[in-house]
């Protein structure tokens, strides 16, 4: 009975990998098509990443992505580890439950409508809209995110370590930085890259709170694919994918490395 | 549960729950009441596209004046004009139809997960993870190419002889349904992987030794001990899919109808900020009781896990 359910586990998780994995790996190939269709090979070619280069529009729409991702991503790392520290260590405070309210509901909320809102606030107050504001906006649906990762951390940490700290006399916050940050520091992490990538990647708040001056990559991308499938988008594609790729993998190569020296101590 | 060792009042504390409650207050609810507000307001040609209706600074009497132009006439315009009634509803089938799919190809990939041996574990659960990601955007543009009716998908289908003329997906409900299955998958995969990876399979064992079938050990033991999973799953997926925008307007066409294009469209095309602040609305009132359940869920098994 074990053989049948380890073949089926094992088909089950190869089709579900293959499934996810195959469109990018087809994007990524024809991202060095040489022909303009997206669907027909016709040799390899790196002409579509020349194009996208001398792209003008282009490059200066990834270089506001670019910043827009570090600043928000940032600033919502530490709002978020804040509002995760304050969800786990005070169980009890007048409008506790409006705050985790505030926490999770931007998880599921539809762009649409996070987009819609931010934006009228910023119309209300006749806050000039642009690279601040579409700051602004990644900055409080992402904070949300780290919160959730740094909670979970947080949750299975030990108290007393910190306790022990404040009973040999160090202040609270010195406490946090010395003691309870470490310990959380791979959820932080990952909880900046999340938020990071997830302002990368956002195309329709983006839209809603951006004003004339500030296009963001995914919003350059959307207008093209909307004109049409072009290999050129696909060589930006893979750019990225390449990109976010090769974070991802050198960040888990530093954590284990981390984690190999903690241990070796 | 041990106490806090700060006094109750003091001003760090105090200083710490200010932050990340205000910049929440501020940016993410009172945004809330200013699109009621707008939603019963007037359209109007001018910049911002709409009738004001309170001014802080013009005194009382201007107050009282403006709470009787509010109307609900946005409201009344919307459940008039069956397009939008439709667009709702067929936002919910469609989220709800696609909700199924991808529990249905997620849970066993999470089951594998969780059954495979704990040594590869990390490595699958960063396969899944990595995809997420690569940019939403991304995902979603690549099916493009795979589903249009002279794209890989039709080539490889011709080829293999299975069909004789390209099949028409790409500007169907399929293609949405298709799209939403693949870009949410990892947000059903996790949750269902940590509840199944912390369930004890010496039950299933159990049940077996007292002459279940591996079907019916399933159907009763590991259904519904991995349901906060399938839950939680479910919610993350459905919620978002029903005000999706990107996914319908790439893959759906413009024949298919779904509320979060409608709102994009009645902003950026009619410029009808009235309007779709009432859309947004709605769609909030639609989906509060989901959203609700599914903060309650979250919250509580935070509080499990404490």
């Amino acid at each position: 009975m074990a053989g049948t359910w380890g073949r089926f586990n094992m088909v089950s998780l190869v089709l579900g990998f293959a499934f996810l994995y195959l469109p990018i790996v087809l994007l990524v190939i024809f991202s060095f098509n040489e022909s303009r269709l997206v669907t027909v090979w016709a040799g390899f070619s790196t002409r579509w990443y020349v194009a996208m280069l001398s792209n003008q529009g282009l490059m200066e729409a990834a270089w506001v992505t670019a910043r827009v991702a570090l600043i928000s991503a940032t600033v919502a790392t530490v709002l978020g580890t804040l509002a995760a520290v304050v969800l786990t260590r005070y169980t009890r405070f007048r409008g506790r439950l409006l705050f985790s309210g505030m926490v999770y509901a931007p998880i599921v909320m539809p762009e649409v409508i996070t987009g819609l809102s931010l934006l009228l606030l910023f119309v209300a107050v006749d806050f000039e809209r642009g690279f601040a504001t579409i700051t602004i906006a990644h900055i409080t649906f992402s904070m949300c995110f780290v919160a959730v990762v740094v909670q979970s951390r947080l949750l299975s940490f030990d108290r007393s370590l910190e306790e022990a700290a404040l009973d040999l006399g160090a202040t609270p916050v010195k406490a946090f930085f010395q003691v309870t940050l470490p310990v959380i520091l791979p959820a932080v992490i990952a909880g900046w890259m999340l938020a990071f990538t997830l302002s990368l990647d956002d195309l329709v708040i983006a839209s809603f709170t951006s004003g004339p001056g500030a296009t963001t990559l995914p919003m350059k991308i959307y207008s093209s694919v909307r004109l049409g499938v072009t290999p050129e988008i696909n060589a930006v594609c893979t750019v990225l994918i390449g990109m976010v790729t090769v974070g991802v993998i050198v960040a888990s190569l530093v954590n284990k490395r981390r984690m190999r020296i903690a241990a070796g101590r | 549960m041990r106490k806090s060792r700060q006094p109750k009042g003091s001003w760090g504390r105090r200083f710490l729950i200010a932050v990340p409650y205000l910049w929440l207050f501020v940016f993410f609810l009172v945004p809330f009441f200013i699109v009621f507000r707008i939603s019963l307001s007037q359209p109007a040609i001018a910049m911002p596209p709409y009738t004001p209706i309170f001014e802080l600074d013009a005194g009382l009497s201007s107050f009282v004046q403006a709470l009787k132009e509010l109307s609900l006439d946005n409201y009344l315009f919307l459940l008039d004009d069956p397009l939008y009634v439709n667009a709702y509803l067929s936002s919910l089938l469609i989220a709800a139809v696609s909700t199924v799919f991808t529990l249905l190809v997620g849970y066993p990939v999470a089951y594998g997960m969780a059954r495979a041996p704990t040594a590869i574990r990390p490595v699958l659960l960063m396969m899944v993870i990595l995809p997420f990601w690569t940019s939403f955007l991304i995902r979603v543009y690549a099916w493009i190419g795979i589903l249009k009716p002279e794209g890989l998908l039709n080539q490889f289908l011709l080829f293999l002889g299975v069909i004789d003329q390209p099949l028409v997906i790409l500007n169907t409900t399929a293609a949405i349904i298709i799209g939403i299955v693949y870009s949410y998958l990892p947000f059903m995969v996790l949750p269902l992987y940590a509840t199944l990876e912390k369930m004890d399979y010496a039950l299933v064992e159990a049940a077996e030794d007292l002459g279940c079938t591996p079907l019916a050990a399933f159907w009763k033991i590991t259904l519904p001990l991995s349901m906060p999973g399938v839950i939680a799953g479910s919610m993350l997926v459905f919620i978002p899919a029903v005000g999706e925008f990107v996914i319908p307007d790439l893959l759906g066409g413009s024949r298919t109808l779904m509320i979060g294009k409608t709102l994009w469209n009645e902003f950026f095309s009619n410029h009808d900020w009235p309007v779709s602040s009432a859309v947004a609305i709605v769609l909030l009132v639609v989906l509060v009781v989901p959203i609700a359940y599914f903060q309650r869920a979250q919250a509580r098994a935070r509080e499990r896990g404490l």
